[in-house]
């Protein structure tokens, strides 16, 4: 029957009220594995994943819950947090005075995409109003300097290049030589892609770094690196030195968690994100949407910050009221209505039921609508009763229940029906509410704010409010 | 001779040595336990992970020990290291195969992949290989999107002494293979290799104009192409499941290229791709050098794998 899946979902809501009062390690225990299974399938380093789950969840132990979300729910989005204040961190801040001849080395692996880089970064500072040039230090890779002169072109930024040489110093030499001769304020190389255990090509950056002396060194990233992200990053930066990290190819479909590796291991800022072949594809790197996109989890968080603004404390201390009335078998069309009120701020049934994992797969679109339309007719329903009558379902007979119907537009089974139900759920509800598991899991006094705001308690609270404002006013 | 010491034989036993000591480890390992147990179990799980096999292939592997009826016996610490090698083996061994290269004639060979993988370095790897044993090959220049690509593959033309067909910068790539595999060369070569752009595969638009390629070589050359080779960078971590399956829906990808592999990546998601899409691996490429391309060989990988 259509009403007891209602029913159902209602429960499923009802569950989810169930408000554990702290987290703990016992009640997060699942949310840690599905967040670390997550931080992996990203392609986060192992240790670090290892090391950021530890850390994250000593901080979040003994932190309050949020009445309508499961712990392991708020634990998802502390991690969350906590994940985009590392890849944010410190703000990259970039010191390059019009003055001065600034340079930037650009280095990484092969096929990082460190030359369409170079291209637009000369590109975006140039509509800065630096004058930049690039440099053309890949004597390797065939074509390589071909390629650096077709993109600076795109872009109108002088690309210098020795033919032929494969002395890299010599090159940064006169490029420098070239900088001054044609007033360019900032000078971008770009180099070879080579392995960070390559000795001989390591030595080669260390020589040029140390002739040209680089006001900023990026470190090319490919956004879909796996499990190594963290070694090439930290020999970089152990050999190097690298003042900040480029993020490429983050325009596929890569959960790009090489981002906190080489974060984690290098401690050094990720500043931009290259978001495609153009060469105007060029962001800041936003920790926000990075952590999202790692933890892959955008639906829980969602859920959890659309609970967080619909739940204020006064309706916290509503819900613990009417927790009370269910233990007694108390609750009625008015605790009904003001529950579906509840729901109805965190937007349509169906946008809910989306965002919590495991059910949305388990109803059809057809179904949630369905069920919306329900809920509005039983809303209808309700509204067109008196608050006596919803106070006391017990009033609803014949004529009653004709005006109902009228006010409703709907047959008067239907509210039979809706009665029905109502009785059977309020039963059950009693009974869930009186077993054991669910006195400890509401709690006598349990040390949640929540509990401790009971009408006696408020009352309390008030009188000793005012107590004191009266001793004031004598003081005075 | 002192060539010799820089070139495939040192990098071979650099890659190859190195195993012999996690053999050792898992021996000591399992010596210690002489029976597979949930430390184990998790130890074994951790190096999967760590090397980019995925955690949904690496449950399966561990999956595969723990049902294994010798698992629960006392073991001898011998069995234990069988047991971890079959559970890859049974992934790798399914109608496994060298590349051939034939019998048909001209072999036609369409190289694919995203952005920077290798592509064009291992097709001048490729002619290299097949013109040293003799073989007459065409180069067909089809990425004509990125800058100087066209001169990248006409310096490895050049190199190994091929053929090539380009167009310029900007041509329609499909286009470029009509003529290429309708030019007069065609009819003498042995091999044709056609290199595309690197494209990322959630690009609707670039992977429609890959399925145009297959398309028109389909057309032109009835059987062709006889190989299309994806190329996976070693260090790629799980994304490469994703660029496996698109690019496989678009083209049928027949092969895989494994590059990079001389970096400290394990490219353990080629385990994961060969599992779930049954897709061999082919080749790998261990450098940047004409001669830096190896056949595949599990044995070798998994070792590897296994290594520190
Ligand atoms: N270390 C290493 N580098 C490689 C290997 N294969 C290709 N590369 C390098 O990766 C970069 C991108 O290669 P390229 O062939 O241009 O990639 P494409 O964009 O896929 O055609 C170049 O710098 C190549 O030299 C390999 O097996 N090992
Ligand atoms: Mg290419």
């Amino acid at each position: 029957m259509a009403f007891s899946n209602l029913t159902d979902r209602l429960q499923g809501t009802f569950k989810k009220l169930r408000g554990e009062a702290q987290i703990t390690e016992d009640n997060i225990k699942d949310s840690v594995r599905e967040v670390k299974r997550a931080l992996l399938e990203a392609d986060v380093n192992f240790n670090v994943v290892r090391e950021f789950v530890a850390k994250t969840q000593e901080k979040a132990l003994g932190e309050e819950v949020l009445l309508s979300v499961r712990p392991g729910e708020q634990f998802v989005k502390i991690v969350h947090d906590n994940l985009q204040e590392i890849l944010g961190g410190e703000t990259a801040t970039f010191d390059l005075p019009e003055e001065r001849r600034n340079v930037i080395l650009l280095l990484g692996l092969q096929g990082s995409g460190k030359t369409t880089f170079s291209a637009k970064l000369s590109k975006y500072w140039k509509e800065r109003e630096l004058r930049p040039m690039l440099v053309a230090c890949d004597v390797y890779r065939p074509a390589a300097i071909e390629q650096l002169k077709v993109v600076g072109g795109q872009v109108d930024v002088p690309v210098f290049s020795i033919p032929g040489s494969q002395d890299v110093v010599e090159i940064g030499r006169q490029a420098m030589d070239f900088a001054r001769r044609e007033n360019r304020n900032l000078i971008i190389f770009d180099t070879a892609g080579r392995l960070h255990i390559d000795e001989v090509k390591m030595d080669e950056l260390i020589a040029l770094r140390d002739f040209i002396k680089p006001s900023y060194t990026f470190l090319v990233a490919d956004a879909m690196t796996g499990q190594d992200a963290v070694n090439s990053a930290e020999a970089f930066n152990s050999q190097v030195g690298i003042d900040g990290v480029c993020l490429s190819k983050l325009d596929g479909d890569a959960r790009g968690g090489a981002a906190l590796s080489i974060k984690n291991v290098t401690g050094k800022p990720i500043v931009f994100a290259s978001t495609g072949e153009k060469l105007d594809e060029l962001e800041l790197f936003h920790p926000d949407r990075m952590a999202s996109r790692i933890l892959g989890m955008g639906d829980v968080l969602t859920l959890v910050e659309t609970a967080q603004k619909a739940f204020d404390e006064k309706q916290a201390a509503d819900a613990m009221k009417m927790k009370n009335r269910l233990m007694r078998g108390e609750f009625d069309f008015e605790d009904f209505l003001q529950q579906m009120s509840m729901i109805g701020r965190m937007g349509s049934l169906s946008k809910i039921m989306k965002m919590i994992p495991g059910l949305s797969g388990a109803l059809s679109d057809e179904d949630l609508h369905q069920g919306e339309g329900e809920l509005k007719r039983v809303k209808r329903i309700i509204n067109s009763m008196t608050p006596k009558e919803r106070r006391n379902p017990q009033l609803l007979a014949g004529s009653r229940k004709l005006r109902i119907a009228k006010g409703a537009s709907v047959e008067v089974s239907e509210i039979n029906d809706l009665i029905k139900q109502f009785n059977t759920m309020r039963k059950q509800m009693s009974m869930m509410m009186n077993t054991p598991q669910a006195k400890e899991a509401f709690g006598g006094g349990g040390g949640s704010k929540f509990t401790k705001a009971t009408k006696e308690s408020r009352d309390r609270k008030k009188k000793k409010k005012k107590q004191q404002r009266d001793q004031r006013k004598k003081r005075k | 001779m002192a060539e010799e010491k820089n070139g495939l034989l040192s990098k071979l036993s650099q890659k190859l040595f190195k195993p012999k000591t996690v053999v050792r480890e898992v021996r000591r390992l399992a010596g210690l336990k002489s029976k597979v147990d949930a430390d184990f179990l998790d130890e074994m799980e951790d190096i999967l992970i760590h090397g980019d096999v995925g955690v949904e292939t690496t449950q399966k592997i561990i999956e595969f020990i723990r049902k294994d009826p010798r698992t629960h016996k006392e073991t001898d610490p011998h069995i234990i290291v069988d047991l971890m090698y079959d559970a890859m083996f049974e992934i790798f061994q399914q109608d496994e195969r060298k590349l051939a290269f034939g019998p048909q004639k001209p072999y036609v060979v369409l190289v694919v992949g995203v952005n920077g993988t290798g592509k064009t370095t291992t097709i001048g790897k490729m002619a290299l290989e097949l013109t040293n044993q003799g073989k007459e090959v065409l180069l067909i220049a089809a990425d004509t999107f990125r800058a100087a690509a066209v001169e990248q593959l006409g310096i490895w033309a050049n190199r190994t002494g091929c053929g090539l067909v380009m167009r310029p910068e900007g041509s329609d790539p499909a286009s470029v293979c009509y003529d290429g595999l309708t030019c007069a060369d065609a009819k003498y070569a042995d091999v044709i290799l056609i290199d595309t752009a690197g494209r990322l595969h959630t690009k609707i638009d670039l992977m429609e104009e890959l399925k145009k390629i297959d398309r028109v070589i389909k057309k032109v050359m009835p059987g062709a192409p006889h190989e299309t080779l994806l190329v996976l960078d070693a260090t790629t971590g799980q994304n490469a499941i994703n660029q496996a399956k698109i690019f496989n829906e678009a083209v049928n990808v027949t092969g895989i290229v494994m590059t990079k592999y001389d970096g400290t990546a394990k490219g353990g998601i080629i385990v994961a791709v060969r599992d779930i899409f049954k897709i061999p691996i082919l080749k790998v490429g261990v450098g940047e050098g004409a001669e830096d391309l190896r056949d595949f060989e599990p044995q070798e990988f998994v070792d590897a794998l296994f290594a520190e």
